[in-house]
């Protein structure tokens, strides 16, 4: 296993280029206006930009006029209730090497089993916590966050006899178990115990395709790509789009309760895509963050959009991000961790500024996390095979700063020569959901009262 | 004891499911003509197909009449396949080969040619050996790059392959291999390089003796000096085997899990034909679970060429490789090296990209707003709408639905202006509504 990330930056600027295609054709079919004729939707001339409370955000509305009247109020009463914490969940797919996150630079047999990938004393800066350890120089705005006490880092994380393979570790780590069967998320079933029936963005993929974190039983989640989402609907616009969209939410609430396994599934997704398009009709691609982001890239573009909606009062509990570069570097390593890295850190540094300018810093904490670390010995490919212990961080302004186990070191590898862990994952998901959810843990993870409790919130 | 072979009634609707099942759905009238033929024989024509496979109709012009370059052009290897799967006459090859495509799930390795050519060993191989599939995919130029197979050496061993040709080419994870076992694999499998031209990359894939390690390794419990191909062979004898190849190609086609027995009927069957893939595939196609069970949401690329291939409608422009990313699946580029997750395919994002897919026929075939007739009827809207879909199976939930929609728009067409452009605008919107219908997503 070993890509970068699905989409590509062709996609994203074709993407655009269908958005701009759908509004020109929208309107090429207009004929002279006659008396009492409405506009179609996006053709420039029902849209207005509209300002957010929170000041800062500039997001366009289109054919307001066409919402009904009580979703824009809806959405502001929603705005002025939607006040709960919130969770953002990074996931570095591939299993990051975390010795080379933090490095013990000055260890000799760090710099003998890393003959090619090693980092140079000179590089990097200590990391406060345990010198030892050196940054890796992309990762420098964790280093920043960090010193603000923004930052709780955990250097060795993982759960006892740990599984080498990326789909099942991942599992355990999505649904916060170490069980194969599990089918929802640790968050989806959060949600289900705090979220509502009509509020599909309340936990939010951003990445095209549904987070399994993310995935519930009972109430409606969304994907999106990016930040922002309708459907394409060429030669329909007025009243009868405004039917149209009707009668398809009317089609999925009827077969949702199908006898027809494979008729309900496609049922339930149809509601919730009317529902999810209802929601965020107001946003376009037009974000102007309040602080620079990287320049355009996915990752970057979500971070925006998602501080944005934020800003704006839009309901979300959860959201869920992949971070961009590929980790399973089974070879020639550096350079692809590198460009994921340092796309990372200087994403979320801005999107930890820009939540910091709207005032909204005590409300978010995000999880950067991976599935498994690496094997300390390279392979001889310049890479690193699957290993162990691995690294996570919480960040937020509300993260207590502390680390939570410790190193454990070069010196005391497990029986497959991997890096032990200190801190189990399913403690932090328990402290989590206590700590900053005011939810009790046993509810959502298995077996919760056998975790501790790290402090993880201020 | 035979395997359980459907006895129903075999007509168009019955037909209808099996060709998106084994397929990409009906071009128009197909699903009447193969319902003609009986059960049998109809699984037959898609899995023992005679004479030579063609493409019918005109071949893909994109970028104002230019042929596709699969090789050179991006994403034009995508649109070469989507094009095979709209106009082919064999259509159950071109299923099989996507089946594969997913489970060696291969990413672009940077160099398009050699995924075109693993695409080929597909669709040549599909219905014949999965043991001749395996030893060809192990040493296969594309699946060499992608996991690490040629940077596998004695010196440096190199675990990626080891790894997958377990967990998900040929036992499934957690079916009783050891870490160690990861590891001795992997030391078996070593020796495979390539040489590196300037013209013309990567190239000259080899295996190499002294790369190899020759040592004795323990795999299972079995002590040998490995090979490659041993280490092929010792994954097909292992006990687990079976069982999650029979499974697995079972869920390709049937939503609901197997019966007991039928899984142990077609593991003796696979074992018997020794590792022959065909029998197992026509046995799935012929079983009731097939005909009697739930319906089972579309592929996104078999959605798509199925609406291609429902309008007669050829690739015209490149708008499909992004279309079909959106839909959540992009040819060529698998989410990860498991392929895609086949019991997820809808969400609200892959979803928005499948109304991308209707709105783009929709868009293009836009009836005209200035001249639509103005007398038009809900009930003979809702019929040429189905027409334009070559008359999909609906449920009678979902016409209800159509038809109180398509009344409703001639309750607020209430302008004489509104009369003519209501009704055209009412037709592209049951054009959009009948794709997107819950029915439509499945098969």
């Amino acid at each position: 296993m070993s890509r970068p990330s699905r989409k590509t930056c062709c996609n994203e600027h074709t993407r655009a280029e269908l958005a701009r295609r759908g509004l020109a054709e929208a309107g090429k079919g207009l004929p002279a206006i006659e008396t009492g004729m409405p506009l179609p939707a996006g053709t420039g001339l029902s849209r207005r930009s509209f300002m957010a409370r929170a000041g800062a955000l500039a997001a366009t509305v289109y054919g307001a006029r066409l919402l009904d009247p009580g979703a824009y109020g809806e959405g502001i009463a929603r705005a002025a209730g939607a006040n709960s914490r919130v969770l953002v969940s990074i996931f570095f797919d591939g299993g990051i090497d975390a010795l080379s996150v933090l490095a013990p630079v000055n260890d000799p047999k760090y710099q003998s089993l890393r003959s090619s990938l090693r980092i140079d004393p000179g590089q990097g800066s200590p990391w406060t916590e345990d010198p030892r350890l050196h940054w890796h120089p992309v990762a420098e705005p964790l280093n920043e966050l960090h010193q603000e006490g923004k930052v709780t880092v955990f250097p060795a994380i993982g759960y006892s006899s740990p599984d080498q393979s990326h789909f099942t570790s991942r599992h355990y780590w999505e649904v916060g178990a170490l069980d194969p069967g599990t089918r929802t998320g640790w968050l989806g079933r959060l949600l289900d115990g705090v979220g509502s029936n009509d509020n599909p963005i309340q936990g939010l993929a951003l990445d095209g395709s549904l987070a399994p974190s993310l995935a519930t039983a009972k109430v409606p989640v969304a994907a999106m790509w990016g930040p922002s989402y309708d459907l394409w609907t060429p030669g329909v616009w007025g009243d009868v789009e405004a039917l149209m969209f009707d009668s398809y939410r009317r089609l999925g609430a009827k077969h949702e309760r199908s006898g027809d396994a494979g008729l309900r599934v496609a049922g339930r997704v149809a509601r919730q895509t009317s529902q999810l398009r209802k929601q965020m009709a107001p946003f376009s691609d037009q974000i102007s963050p309040p602080v620079p982001y990287p320049d355009d890239g996915h990752f970057p573009e979500s971070l925006a959009g998602l501080a944005a909606m934020l800003g704006a009062g839009l309901p979300i509990r959860c959201a869920a991000l992949s971070a961009p570069g590929g980790y399973d570097t089974h070879d020639n390593q550096e350079g692809e961790f590198r460009r994921g890295l340092k796309e990372t850190c200087d994403s979320v540094l801005a999107f930890q500024r820009d939540l910091e300018a709207r005032g909204l810093d005590d409300r978010v904490v995000t999880l950067l996390w991976s599935e498994f670390g690496r094997r300390p010995e390279e392979n001889g490919s310049a890479g690193t095979d699957h290993g162990a212990g691995g690294c996570a961080f919480l960040v937020g302004s509300k993260a207590r700063g502390k680390m939570v186990g410790e190193w454990t070191g070069l010196g005391k590898l497990d029986a497959d020569d991997n890096l032990r862990n200190s801190s189990d994952f399913r403690a932090v998901y328990c402290s989590l959901l206590e700590q900053w959810f005011g939810r009790d843990a046993a509810a959502v993870i298995p077996g919760a009262a056998g975790f501790g409790r790290p402090a993880l919130i201020a | 004891m035979a395997l359980p072979v459907y006895h129903g009634k075999f007509g168009p609707k019955q037909a209808e499911r099996l060709l998106w099942r084994a397929g990409f759905g009906p071009r128009p009238g197909e699903g009447r003509k193969l319902a003609r033929k009986g059960l049998k024989r109809a699984v037959y024509s898609l899995t023992r197909p005679k004479g030579k496979a063609k493409l019918i109709g005109r071949s893909p012009r994109v970028d104002g009449g230019l042929p596709l370059a699969p090789g050179d052009a991006w994403g034009h290897d995508h649109l070469w396949w989507l094009d095979r799967m709209v106009r082919g006459n064999q259509p159950f090859i071109e299923r099989m080969t996507l089946v594969w495509h997913d489970w060696f799930a291969t990413g672009g390795v940077g160099q398009t040619g050699l995924n075109l050519n693993q695409n080929r060993l597909f669709r040549k191989q599909g219905l014949g050996s999965f043991r001749d599939l395996l030893i060809r995919v192990t040493k296969d130029p594309a699946m060499l790059v992608w996991l690490s197979g040629n940077e596998n050496t004695l010196r440096a061993p190199n675990e990626n392959y080891a790894r997958e040709l377990m967990e998900l080419f040929t036992l499934g994870a957690g079916a009783g291999y050891t870490e160690r076992d990861v590891r001795e694999q992997a030391r078996s499998l070593t020796g495979w390089t390539n040489d590196w031209d300037d013209n013309i990359g990567m190239t000259n894939f080899r295996f190499e003796a002294e790369l190899h390690d020759a040592d004795k390794k323990r795999v299972f419990g079995e002590w040998g000096r490995f090979d490659w191909r041993d280490s092929c062979d010792l994954c097909l004898r292992h006990p687990a085997h079976d069982d999650y190849l029979v499974r697995r190609l079972w869920s390709y086609f049937i939503p609901t899990k197997p019966p007991k027995k039928t899984l142990r009927q077609l593991k003796r069957l696979y074992r018997k034909k020794r590792y022959r893939v065909g029998p197992l595939l026509e046995a799935i196609l012929m079983h009731p679970a097939l005909y009697q069970g739930p319906r089972m949401v579309k592929p996104p690329i078999v959605q798509i060429a199925g609406m291609l291939r429902a309008r007669k409608r050829g690739i015209d422009d490149d708008s499909w490789v992004w279309i079909a990313d959106n839909a959540g699946q992009r040819l060529f580029d698998p989410p990860n090296v498991a392929g895609w997750d086949e019991e997820r395919w809808l969400d609200t994002a892959s979803v928005a990209g499948r109304w991308s897919a209707s709105g783009r026929l929709v868009d293009a075939d836009r009836v005209d707003e200035e001249s639509y007739p103005e007398d038009e009827t809900a009930r003979e809207a809702l019929q040429k709408a189905l027409r334009y879909w070559a008359h999909p199976t609906i449920s009678e939930r979902t016409e209800k639905e159509l038809l109180r929609f398509a009344r409703n728009v001639e309750g607020v067409a209430v302008s004489e202006w509104q009369q003519g452009r209501y009704r055209a605008l009412r037709q592209n919107a049951l054009r959009a509504l009948i794709a997107a219908s819950p029915d439509f997503q499945t098969s």
